[in-house]
């Protein structure tokens, strides 16, 4: 039996709304990162789905460049996350507001 | 091509405004003798260049037109050149124009020594110049409206030239303005000629007119009138005389040149030179004899009771122009050129005479604290003598001619007529008997003023009185008519430009004799009445204006017309721009659509700028709701339209 793509995308769906709902609403900024991941998965699995449903290899090559952008953006993002955190202190994002006006 | 060697017409307006610019321009900084010498200089050199034309003038071929190379306005259907004609009216224009302006710039230098801004004075002076050589040159109505406006211009300056005085800024105005009101006339007249000639150049309009004899009156008489309205404004005639006795505020010398010499006498000029326009509308001729009549009439009434010694002159200027138009309207353009002529010689010597005796009063005008100043300045005396004569037309004087051949000839003119005439003959008593007085008030009779010492005028300012003076005696003697005499060389030279009058055939010698002696017998009742009422009898004058003292009032207050514009026009149309054009039109439409229009910006910027919050998070937010909306537009929005 095979799971029909709809159920998929649904759940793609929900696990970007979840990843862009906690971006919104989070503000510590580990919790926004992970948010950004969940995102950026959530989108693979409708890329695997589709490559799984029309018999095509590029939405997996896609899926693959995207995991290599997460984790390089990953240790980018840790590294700058570590060094907000040892300047300021604080892991808030509201109150990482020294560019403002 | 003319088989003439080149004039080099251009020349002679041009050098004047050379001076202009260098004074202009440089003057601040040069020292008065430079200052000088330029003005000086460049008034001479065209001179200079004009009697070298009328010196060869016998042998040229008229009339000589010049063009420059380049032309000015070019298009399809209209052109207009920079081009300049000589003929034997515009010879006699520069003759007057160069003469009288190169006097009164030497005078000038006399009389404007101790003032400040004398680099200034000289700079308009010579701008002044060289708008009216360039009015007097020109060969199209184009040109020469630049010359009107520009003499415009000039007397506008030099009015105001006490710019510090409120009296003298407003006057300057008042003048300008006036001016603006005749000169929609003269535009007027200049698009109806575009429109049925297709030209404004002299020799194409003239010609198609006389190639089509057929054209009587219609719109040949709109464009005279136009023209005469243009010519009202510029020569103080009524309705827009108003200006010229404000114009008095002016430095004497100014008021010599241009408010009695030379620019006022523009209309004149300009209705000569397009009187083959007039001639062909016997109704527009009538209406410049009857404002020509009327004008020096009632000019010539309020010249009488006036205290200030320019105001006097400047009435009887406006006076004297209403004569020159009587002549125009009676088609008698010689006569009333020849009345230009002296009445430049005799009424610019006026002026110099008068400013030669504020001087000597130490800027007093008002004739009744003068008195007795025959003896103290003897020379300016004698000059003004002179001109006193010549303009009450005493023969063998200057202004005994002209203003003999006017009359008689609006006597003849089916135009003019002896209910006219008579007017101009009354008015010439009018003219003997406020002259005289303005004599007897000012150099005879005992001094009426205290503490001061009056001394004749240094030379430089004397010199060229005396000149003019010689001038007023003989001036008139280049026209003495052949009742007299005499061959009327006058008209002769100028027929081949004006022809002759209408009227002139049916006149004899022996007729021409009787008007003669009528008008001097009228200058000597009005000299009579003057010696009587400011020599003989000194308190008389007074008891005679108690007496009459409804007429004085009306006199003396100029029949209230100055009161009577700022009433009906002035007044109306300062309520109308303040409260309609400016309340309700600047400030209720253009203001406030600007207002309206920046205050709903402005407003939706700040409904707007709440978007922009800096919080990362709302952007993102916004974000995702775009991308939603994109989506569902996508889905939903175009699969409707499939």
């Amino acid at each position: 039996m095979t799971v029909p793509i709809a159920y998929y995308l649904v759940l793609s769906a929900i696990l970007f709304a979840i990843g862009a709902g906690a971006f919104l609403i989070k503000r510590n900024i580990i919790t926004v990162f992970m948010a950004i991941e969940l995102m950026l998965n959530a989108v693979n699995l409708a890329f695997v789905a589709f490559a799984h449903q029309w018999h095509k290899v590029q939405g997996q090559i896609f899926v693959f460049f995207v995991m290599v952008v997460a984790a390089a953006e990953a240790a980018v993002g840790l590294a700058i996350i570590i060094a907000i955190f040892r300047a300021r202190s604080t892991l808030n994002v509201d109150q990482v507001n020294l560019m403002k006006l | 091509m003319t088989p003439n060697s080149s004039l080099h017409l251009w020349l002679i307006p041009v050098l004047p405004f050379v001076g202009f610019l260098l004074n202009g321009l440089l003057g601040r900084h040069l020292p008065k003798g430079a200052v000088t010498t330029i003005a000086l200089l460049f008034t001479a050199a065209p001179l200079a260049m004009v009697t070298g034309i009328a010196v060869r003038f016998g042998g040229l071929s008229l009339p000589y037109i010049e063009h420059l190379s380049m032309p000015w306005i070019e298009t399809s259907a209209f052109r207009a050149d920079f081009s300049f004609m000589l003929d034997q009216l515009t010879l006699v224009m520069l003759l007057v124009v160069t003469g009288v302006g190169f006097l009164i710039h030497i005078y000038s230098i006399g009389y404007m020594a101790h003032e400040d801004g004398y680099w200034r004075y000289f700079s308009y002076l010579n701008l002044f110049m060289f708008f009216m050589l360039t009015l007097v040159l020109a060969e199209n109505f184009l040109l020469m409206f630049v010359g009107w406006e520009g003499v415009g211009l000039a007397s506008y300056l030099l009015i105001g030239f006490y710019y510090t005085r409120d009296s003298a800024a407003d006057a300057g105005k008042k003048a300008f303005i006036l001016n603006r009101i005749g000169d929609v006339g003269f535009l007027l007249a200049m698009f109806l000629m575009i429109a049925h000639f297709g030209s404004l150049s002299y020799g194409s309009v003239f010609g198609s007119i006389a190639q089509h004899p057929e054209m009587q009156g219609g719109f040949l008489t709109a464009i005279a009138l136009l023209l005469l309205l243009g010519a009202t404004g510029k020569s103080a005639q009524i309705p827009l005389y108003v200006w010229l006795p404000d114009a008095m505020e002016g430095p004497t010398p100014v008021s010599a040149l241009i408010h009695a010499a030379t620019m006022v006498t523009a209309g004149v000029y300009m209705v000569v030179r397009s009187h083959v326009l007039f001639d062909r509308s016997p109704f527009a001729l009538g209406v410049v004899a009857i404002i020509g009549a009327a004008t020096a009439l009632f000019a010539a009434t309020m010249g009488m009771v006036q205290t200030d010694i320019k105001r006097v002159l400047a009435y009887s200027t406006i006076s004297q122009l209403g004569y020159m138009f009587l002549a125009c309207g009676a088609t008698a353009y010689a006569a009333g050129i020849f009345h230009l002529v002296t009445h430049a010689f005799f009424k610019g010597l006026l002026f110099l005479a008068a400013g030669s005796v504020i001087h000597a009063m130490g800027g007093e005008q008002d004739m009744r604290v003068m008195g007795g100043l025959r003896k103290t300045i003897p020379v300016t005396f004698w000059t003004m003598s002179a001109a006193v004569f010549a303009i009450s037309g005493l023969p063998p004087f200057a202004g005994f001619f002209s203003k003999d051949a006017i009359l008689y000839q609006a006597f003849l003119s089916p135009t003019a007529g002896p209910i006219l005439w008579f007017i101009g003959l009354f008015t010439a008593l009018l003219t003997a008997f406020y002259m005289f007085r303005l004599w007897y008030l000012t150099f005879f009779g005992e001094s009426r003023s205290r503490d001061v010492h009056p001394h004749d005028s240094p030379w430089v300012m004397l010199g060229p009185m005396a000149i003019l003076a010689v001038l007023s005696l003989i001036g008139g003697w280049i026209g003495i008519p052949k009742a007299l005499g005499g061959g009327d060389q006058f008209a002769h030279f100028l027929e081949p430009v004006v022809g002759t009058p209408a009227g002139s055939a049916s006149g004899g010698n022996s007729q021409e004799l009787l008007f003669s002696a009528l008008s001097v017998v009228m200058a000597l009742i009005g000299w009579f009445i003057a010696d009587l009422m400011y020599r003989q009898k000194p308190g008389m004058a007074d008891k005679l204006a108690a007496r009459l003292s409804a007429v004085y009032t009306l006199l003396f207050n100029k029949y209230w017309i100055d009161q009577i514009y700022q009433g009906v026009i002035v007044a109306p149309l300062l309520f109308l721009s303040r409260y309609l054009l400016w309340g309700a039109v600047d400030r209720g439409v253009i203001t406030g659509g600007g207002s309206l229009a920046a205050g709903g910006v402005r407003g939706l910027g700040a409904l707007v700028q709440r978007v922009q919050s800096g919080n990362i998070r709302s952007y993102a937010g916004w974000l995702a709701v775009g991308a939603a909306a994109l989506i569902l537009i996508t889905y939903f929005g175009f699969s409707m339209h499939v």
